[in-house]
């Protein structure tokens, strides 16, 4: 076979030609400028190699799910009920499961209508339907410092300005924010809303005080905020009962978005966002264009197993679990980390922040970690702005106490590293002095 | 026939580039018809070496392991047929600073440039070290580390204050940096296959990304870098990058394909960067577009290729 395609290479018969390698390279899209090759993301390439201690991923740890149980509801779905689970469903959701997250949401003191709930393929994808229906380019979306990287890449996509607000241990500094919304109207633009992670923050790891919680929700009533209350990981807490969430305290000010993603499957990519009647309304519609529905399989399947299943049961085992790794993260840090980096201790949720020693650039220090078979997300993901290089996030949720420990061992002896190479070439990163410029924190600095 | 092994993936910083590199060449040899497996580099591979026993292995890992001759010595410790360099030319190849020296004995052109590790830094003191390579090299200079790829760690110091933090980039990448200096010019990148019946190179690919530096973002985001292939240069021009590669090919002890990077300057001398034993064969790799241009099939020439490495193999 060989030997038949193995016509001697032929002398070149040059053609002449200009390329970008991309034929529509002149037509995308303003809003795709940013989507470009990174370094960073290449790196993350290896993070998947089993030799590498992943302190970056944010995946569930699923391994504790009865698949048993799920199998046998999967199949007695189809089974009983398959030309449904098959077909296409209603824009807003299967009814049973709206009922049944209503119940969910009920843990976090939320009294709601399954009227008012949409069902969306994650709450990632509530995020992009609310910015669609509110946010025109230009428009200001006011965030946590730091925030999720996945809503940034939203709004980003919908090219909105990002402004971000401070956070210290007690999650978003109600100060800070009186002050960004007044700077910005000052400025002449238009808020749309205040996009905030109350509990067990992505990435911080804090969580908003109970004492500002009604501080918050007067500041943009007074202002006429609304907001946009994301919270997937409320139940996922380690030593209290779910916190009261800010939507079961005001109704008509704040969309709040849920998600079966860490209390359940993240591969089912079923969340929800529950809205005032006439924002629900538009949300509806927009699913309606994106998607036509949610997918009934999954919708189904989640309620399925909601049914068949302790669920509640199963969450209390989730955070045990993620309780004995959150330790092994905090005892691994005590042991080896260099005494000027700085933590938290999260109460729930999956991730860590990192407050780095002055001059360090976790962006530029992340190939010698990777070398080292250890990988961690560097600050400046969650920052619109590129703030955040002096601080990194780190997630526990994953792998094993024994890894999470020998991944931070190996962390310090980078930092080490670095450190030393640092003050060598006496190199700083500039971030530092851009942070205070900005008038906000990471919120790393106060959390020692 | 036993199939061919398309090796990609490993543990370089690389890996990305090398799956994608290795998926396109994998899709380009199964287009001429040939059995084709594809998998990463791990503990289970020698094993599968022993029982699958590939006629051939196509090692498409960039980076260390891939292009520093490791992988290749463990396929000849096991008599396996490989495409490309030998270990020791890899080697050779893979270390900027020890390909640059090869090639400047040759008669080949390269810029100025300075190698050391982070340890003499540390030991002597980093300002006046640096302040050394700025008064010899002059601004505005590159920063390499010795050792790598896709212009991971590569920082061009326009001033002297953006020389620690470019430092501490490189060494991020390994412990040892080469400072060049610069050379303003045209990018040429120039391709040398070897099919058995003699090293030929292709049409140089001219590359100007829009940033004007050719990095990782430029390098494999479709539609960043404009390329013009053949380059536009003079007979005598096309003449002298073809030349240099097939030198820097020879000298260095290459095998059936190779990637010189160069630079053609206002004055219309070609400098020697260096040279790849594993080039990229990405959707936005130089090697492919040449090979194109060329008017040759991506899949016939990789096919070559590995009857070249099966020939060598039986004798």
């Amino acid at each position: 076979m060989l030997d038949a395609v193995m016509d001697n290479i032929p002398p070149p018969a040059v053609t002449g030609s200009h390329t970008r390698l991309d034929s529509y390279v002149d037509r995308y899209a303003a809003r795709t400028a940013g989507m470009t090759a990174s370094e960073i993301r290449a790196l993350f390439a290896v993070a998947s190699r089993p030799e590498v201690v992943s302190l970056a991923g944010g995946m569930p740890n699923i391994s504790g799910l009865p698949l048993d149980v799920v199998g046998a509801a999967i199949g007695d779905l189809i089974a009983t009920n398959g030309p449904v689970a098959l077909q296409y469903g209603s824009g807003q959701g299967d009814p049973k499961l709206r009922d049944q997250i209503c119940d969910v949401m009920r843990l976090e003191g939320i009294e709601a209508h399954p009227d008012d709930v949409v069902v969306t393929i994650g709450s990632q994808q509530a995020v992009d339907l609310v910015t669609r229906i509110f946010c025109d380019p230009g428009d200001v979306v006011l965030c946590e410092a730091p925030s999720y990287v996945g809503a940034l890449g939203v709004f980003k996509s919908f090219q909105c300005d990002v402004v971000h607000i401070g956070m210290d241990a007690h999650g978003l500094v109600p100060e800070a924010l009186d002050q960004a919304i007044r700077a910005v109207k000052r400025a002449g633009k238009t808020i749309k809303f205040l996009y905030t992670i109350p509990n067990f923050h992505n990435p911080a790891g804090v969580t908003l005080a109970p004492e500002r919680r009604p501080e918050i929700l007067r500041i943009c009533r007074d202002h006429d905020i609304l907001v946009l209350e994301d919270n997937p990981y409320g139940l996922l807490g380690f030593d209290r009962e779910p916190i009261r969430a800010l939507r079961a305290d005001e109704a008509e000010g704040v969309i709040y978005l849920g998600s079966f993603s860490k209390t359940f499957s993240p591969g089912m990519r079923v969340g929800w966002a529950l809205a005032p009647h006439a924002v629900r309304e538009k949300l509806v519609l927009a699913q309606e264009s994106a998607t036509l529905c949610p997918p009934s399989f999954s919708q189904m399947a989640v309620s399925a197993y909601l049914s068949a299943h302790d669920w509640q049961g199963q969450i209390k085992q989730m955070r045990e679990m993620y309780r004995e790794r959150r330790d092994a993260m905090m005892q691994a840090l005590e042991d080896f980390m260099p005494a000027a980096c700085a933590w938290n201790k999260p109460e729930g949720g999956f991730f860590v922040w990192v407050s780095l020693p002055p001059g360090i650039d976790a962006k530029a220090m992340l190939p010698r970690a990777v070398t080292a078979r250890v990988a961690y997300v560097p600050g400046t993901a969650f920052f619109a702005d590129g703030f955040g290089s002096g601080s990194m996030r780190l997630s526990f949720c994953y792998p094993t106490p024994e890894r999470i420990r020998e991944g931070v061992r190996r962390l310090a002896g980078v930092l080490e590293s670095e450190m030393e190479l640092r003050a060598t070439f006496g190199a700083t990163s500039p971030t530092h002095e851009l942070d205070l410029r900005s008038g906000y924190n990471s919120p790393g600095t106060d959390l020692g | 026939m036993s199939s061919i092994l398309v090796l990609a993936g490993g543990l370089s910083h690389e890996r990305d580039v090398s799956l994608r590199s290795g998926r396109r060449v994998a899709e380009a040899l199964r287009g001429t018809g040939l059995d084709v497996l594809e998998r990463d580099v791990d503990a289970s591979l020698l094993g599968m070496l022993r029982t699958e026993a590939p006629s051939c292995v196509v090692p498409m890992l960039h980076g260390e392991t891939g292009e520093d001759g490791a992988i290749r010595e463990v396929l000849e410790l096991l008599d396996v047929p490989y495409v490309g360099a030998p270990p020791a030319s890899c080697r050779t190849a893979f270390d900027k600073p020890v390909a640059k020296a090869v090639a400047e004995r040759a008669g080949i052109l390269t810029p100025a440039s300075v190698c050391l590790p982070a340890e003499t830094f540390r030991e002597l003191g980093a300002a006046d070290v640096m302040a050394a390579l700025v008064s010899r090299l002059g601004l505005p200079l590159m920063v390499k580390p010795a050792k790598s790829g896709s212009a991971l760690g590569c920082s061009v110091v326009h001033t002297a204050e953006e020389l620690p933090s470019a430092m501490v980039n490189a060494f991020a990448y390994g412990e040892v940096a080469l400072l060049e200096r610069f050379i303003d010019g045209l990018e040429v990148a120039v391709p040398v296959i070897d099919d058995g019946s003699g090293p030929r190179a292709l049409p140089a690919v001219a590359i100007e990304p829009d940033g004007g530096v050719y990095d990782y973002t430029a390098r494999y985001t479709a539609g960043s870098t404009e390329f013009s292939v053949p380059a536009p240069l003079s007979v005598e021009l096309t003449e002298e990058v073809a030349r240099v590669a097939l030198l820097a090919h020879e000298a260095l002890g290459l095998r059936d394909v190779s990637r010189s990077d160069l630079i053609v300057d206002a004055e219309g001398r070609v400098w020697f960067l260096e040279v790849n034993v594993a080039p990229g064969f990405t959707e936005t790799s130089t090697v492919p577009l040449s090979i194109q241009a060329a008017g040759l099939d991506l899949g016939k020439v990789c096919a070559s290729l590995v009857h070249a490495a099966v020939t060598r193999g039986r004798n």
